[in-house]
């Protein structure tokens, strides 16, 4: 076991930019023992530095999965070649950065194991973001994955948590077609699903409403389907309840999404030169905490120092 | 408008300009793109659009404000052109009229004809009268069968998955996988999946649930051991409160790491 992360720092850059916000820090902690105030822009500032510089000069952390994100990519796993995975991107433009991840590493495991994947999203604006996706991940990764017969884009349907309240009993009834406007009964994946209740897992990636919960109070507790999620980690918390009864696993923000690069690349050596952002956002993530956990403890200092001036004032 | 406000704006649009010829001639560059001015300028647009949304961070100013508005204003016509689209040709439409459905070129499904989608159109107009100064009273109507209908469909999921799960879940095992003192030594490790692990877990589940009760009991007064278990469940919330917000940083800075990533690699092509 290794107790800290493997840090691999490349480049005189990296050496600068870190030295600039630690001597910057450091300038303004001095700042803070003499009392003197500092502007709030000057921490936003901080912040940007601490995100810009390992983008440009980047960081990159060696990741460990947790039990609750091993969970879900254990059960993908040891599902049998070609089993129905149903993976619903349920976020909009705001949120992808944080779970965009989550969804396109889940789709790259489910490719490489052959499952059959059935793709749809509950936010119209989620539609755009899930084609982008797939034909990102199928032109690039792969080429030789059939639309229809391997996986199948149903796209969006409107109706929220009906639309769940519906699929748990009848596919077909909400969905058709395609977004080719191919007709259910002729979708090769689609043969033997009548409900959701068919299918041997679902993902669901999201952070609003309708959402993960959503998921599971329609579809994975009345129908019995184990249900896993990926979610933005303003709502982690709030899903930790559901494990590991209900949700069968969950990727909270960023850092769930890198646990999975991680472990799907140490299970399957040929994504090492894949694009991985979970993990390339972790460098940030580390730094901007750093920086954020600084402030703190400066504010703290100045806090301490300022309260002990003023009783000895008291005093005199 | 003042002389500094006029050389700000001739500056922003100067750049603005600059900008969208520099990406130009960069995408110009790539023989597989055929929209070279249209995407250079959507890409400046949207990094002037970032930039406009930061610079409250600053202070406020006009390019906040026309920033904001114009979110809020295509927002709005994006939602609404949705659905209708979505919902209105999507859901509608195959569903009760085959004309309308080649009109609009949507399948018509002819099995899942049903009139009683009529009484819905009903309501959605009757929610209209809301912008009616004397029918808006009206509007309560379909209003009510909104909240109604989620209240009811809403009730029994909540109460299975959130209140009859939950209340399942919380009976745990006080000692994980137990077979004897000499067992759990001999077996003693600190992984996370691990009995010592697993049985202080849930531990903590079954004494956080229990004392963060306590806290909300307000019949009895929090002295003696009910109050020492009543300030247990108040560390459990602050503790639960701090997990929410470090979640809430990240969630936030990868936010921000997305906006970077798109000013440094899309816009400025710094990183690849």
């Amino acid at each position: 076991m290794t107790w800290l992360p493997l840090v691999s720092l490349t480049g005189v850059g990296t050496v600068i930019s870190l030295a600039v916000i630690g001597g910057g820090l450091l300038w303004l902690l001095y700042r803070s023992l003499l009392a003197k105030e500092v502007d709030r822009r000057i921490i936003f500032l901080f912040i940007f530095l601490s995100v810009a510089a390992p983008l440009l000069f980047p960081i990159t952390f060696e990741e460990e999965a947790t039990p609750v994100v091993k969970a879900i990519f254990d059960r993908i796993e040891s599902l049998p070649e070609g089993s129905r995975i149903l993976i619903s991107f349920d976020f909009d433009p705001a949120m992808a950065p944080e779970v965009q991840p989550m969804a396109e590493v889940v789709t790259q495991h489910c490719m490489v194991k052959n499952h059959k994947v059935i793709f749809m999203c509950l936010f119209a604006t989620g539609q755009a973001l899930l084609t982008q996706s797939l034909d990102q991940i199928m032109s690039e990764q792969f080429p030789d994955k059939l639309d229809g017969l391997d996986y199948v884009n149903i796209g969006f349907k409107a109706g929220n948590e009906g639309v769940l309240n519906v699929i748990v009993s009848d596919f077909k009834k909400m969905f058709p077609t395609d977004v080719n406007a191919v007709p259910y009964d002729s979708i090769e994946v689609f043969k033997g699903i009548r409900s959701a209740k068919d299918l041997d897992m679902v993902f669901t990636v999201g952070g609003g409403k309708p959402g993960v919960k959503e998921w599971v109070l329609f579809v994975g507790d009345p129908g019995r389907v184990p249900v896993a999620g990926g979610v933005a980690a303003v709502v982690a918390p709030q899903m930790y309840p559901y494990y590991p009864k209900q949700l069968l696993g969950i990727m909270g923000g960023i850092k769930g999404a890198a646990e999975y690069e991680s472990e799907l690349r140490k299970e399957y050596p040929q994504f090492e030169d894949v694009d991985a952002p979970g993990l390339r956002m972790m460098g940030p993530q580390t730094l901007a905490h750093m920086v954020i956990m600084a402030f703190i403890v400066m504010g703290n200092i100045a806090y301490i120092v300022q309260r002990r001036r003023d009783g000895q004032r008291k005093r005199l | 408008m003042k002389r500094s406000s006029v050389i700000i704006l001739s500056v922003v649009l100067l750049l603005f300009l600059v900008s969208w010829i520099w990406k130009a001639s960069v995408l110009g560059a790539d023989p597989e793109e055929t929209n070279v001015w249209g995407h250079a300028f959507g890409i400046t647009f949207a990094a002037f659009l970032t930039l406009a949304i930061l610079s409250f961070l600053y202070r406020d100013n006009p390019f906040y404000k026309f920033a904001e508005h114009l979110f809020v204003g295509v927002s709005a016509a994006f939602w609404m052109v949705m659905g209708f689209w979505s919902t209105i040709v999507g859901n509608l439409v195959p569903r009760v009229s085959e004309s309308l459905s080649k009109f609009f070129e949507v399948p018509f499904d002819k099995f899942a004809v049903n009139y009683f989608y009529f009484i819905p159109v009903i309501l959605g107009i009757l929610l209209l009268f809301r912008l009616s100064r004397d029918g808006g009273w009206i509007s309560r109507w379909p209003l009510a069968f909104i909240v109604g209908t989620t209240a009811g469909l809403n009730f029994i999921r909540y109460l299975r998955s959130d209140f009859i799960e939950q209340v399942s879940s919380t009976f745990v095992p006080l000692l994980v996988d137990w077979q004897g003192f000499g067992h759990f030594i001999a077996n003693l490790n600190l992984s996370a999946t691990g009995q010592l692990a697993l049985t202080v877990g849930n531990w903590v589940i079954f004494l956080g649930v229990f004392c963060g009760l306590v806290y909300f009991f307000f019949s009895k007064e929090h002295t003696g051991i009910f109050g020492a278990a009543s300030r247990v469940g108040i560390w459990i919330l602050m503790i639960t409160f701090g997990a929410s917000f470090g979640y809430t940083v990240m969630g936030r800075i990868s936010l921000l790491v997305g906006r970077i990533t798109f000013l440094f690699k899309d816009w400025l092509g710094l990183i690849s």
